[in-house]
C-alpha cells in the first residue's frame, strides 16, 4: 500500500474499520436501542464505501445503483425501528434491551 | 495527485473519529450529531471517487431524513440514558476482541485485493459506455433502463415503510373529542327535534 498513492486498498481498510467500529458499537451499548440502531447505520455506510469504491476502480456502474439500493433499505428500516421503539416506550415507558423480552413465552 | 491523497486521509480520518465518537459519546443527540458529520464526510469520500450522485444522496436521505429522523426520536423520548450506559463495560473486553479479529481478518483481506486478470471483460455495466456523460445522466440512463425492475421494487420498499411506520405509531387515544362527518350528516330532525303545543295563559 503506498501511502499517497490512493488505491481500492485505503477506501476498504476504511470501510473495515467503520465496520468494527459499528460492530463494537454494539457491545458497548448493548442496553440503549437508539445507540444499536446507530450503529447498523455505520455498518451500512461501511457498506457503501466497499460498494462505491469497487464501483469506481472497476469501472463499472453497478456498484453505484446498489448502493442506491443499499440507502433504500437502510431508509426503511431506520424508520421502521425508531417506529418500533417509540411504539414500545408508549407500552413500557423504557427502552432498555433486557426490557423487550414480551415475545419470549 | 497528492491534493486528492490528502483530502482522502482528512475525510477518512474525521469519519473514523466522528464514528468512534457515535458510539462513546454520553449524550444520545452527540451521538446523532456525530453520525451527520461521519455521512458529511463520507459524501466526501464520495465525491472524491468520482460518484457525485451517491454522494449527493448520501446527504440528502442520510442526513437529510435518517438523521433527523434519529434526532427527533431522541428528543422525543423521556429515557435516563445514564442508566443505559451502567454495566455496559462488562461487555467491552469480548467486544475489543471480536472486533481485533475481525478487523485483522478484513484488513487481511482487503490489504492485498488485487482484480483478478480479465475482470475489464465481464463488467455488467462499463463506465466506457458513458464518454463525456455526467454520473448522474449515467446512473440514471441505467437506473432506468437495465435496473427499472429493482428501481420499482425500492419503491415499494419505501412505501411499505412508510405505512408500517404510520401503522405502528398510530394510536386512538380515549377521551379526544373529535367532529364526526358521518354522524353529523346522519342526525335526523325527527331524532333530535321534539315540538310542544304550548297553550297560551296557562304558563308551561
Amino acid at each position: 500500500m503506498d501511502f499517497f498513492e490512493i488505491g481500492l486498498s485505503h477506501y476498504l481498510t476504511l470501510a473495515a474499520v467503520l465496520f468494527t467500529i459499528g460492530v463494537f458499537g454494539m457491545f458497548l451499548n448493548r442496553k440503549n436501542v437508539i445507540v444499536i440502531l446507530m450503529s447498523i447505520e455505520l455498518m451500512l455506510l461501511a457498506v457503501n464505501i466497499n460498494f462505491v469504491a469497487f464501483s469506481a476502480y472497476l469501472n463499472d456502474l453497478t456498484g453505484q445503483v446498489f448502493t442506491m439500493f443499499i440507502l433504500t433499505v437502510a431508509a426503511a428500516e431506520a424508520a421502521i425501528g425508531l417506529a418500533i421503539l417509540v411504539a414500545f416506550f408508549r407500552n413500557k415507558g423504557s427502552i432498555a434491551v433486557e426490557d423487550i423480552s414480551s415475545m419470549k413465552g | 495527485m497528492i491534493v486528492q491523497a490528502l483530502a482522502f486521509y482528512l475525510f477518512a480520518v474525521i469519519l473514523t473519529l466522528s464514528a468512534l465518537m457515535v458510539i462513546t459519546a454520553r449524550n444520545p443527540v452527540h451521538s446523532v450529531l456525530f453520525l451527520i458529520l461521519a455521512f458529511f464526510n463520507s459524501a466526501g469520500l464520495f465525491i472524491l471517487l468520482g460518484a457525485e450522485f451517491v454522494g449527493m444522496l448520501m446527504v440528502i436521505v442520510y442526513v437529510g431524513a435518517v438523521a433527523v429522523l434519529f434526532l427527533f426520536v431522541v428528543m422525543m423520548l423521556d429515557v435516563s440514558f445514564a442508566d443505559l450506559r451502567k454495566e455496559a463495560m462488562q461487555y467491552v473486553p469480548i467486544g475489543l476482541l471480536i472486533g481485533a479479529v475481525l478487523l485483522t481478518e478484513l484488513v487481511m483481506v482487503y490489504g492485498a485485493w488485487a482484480f483478478a486478470p480479465g475482470v475489464e471483460d465481464s463488467l455488467a455495466v462499463p463506465l466506457l459506455r458513458f464518454e463525456g456523460v455526467s454520473n448522474s445522466e449515467a446512473l440514471g440512463r441505467v437506473l432506468y433502463t437495465d435496473y427499472i425492475l429493482a428501481f420499482q421494487l425500492a419503491g415499494l420498499i419505501l412505501f411499505v415503510a412508510m405505512i408500517g411506520a404510520i401503522v405502528l405509531t398510530l394510536r386512538g387515544r380515549p377521551g379526544v373529542r373529535k367532529q364526526s362527518v358521518a354522524a353529523q350528516h346522519a342526525r335526523r330532525p325527527d331524532d333530535v327535534l321534539e315540538i310542544h303545543k304550548v297553550t297560551p295563559g296557562t304558563g308551561s
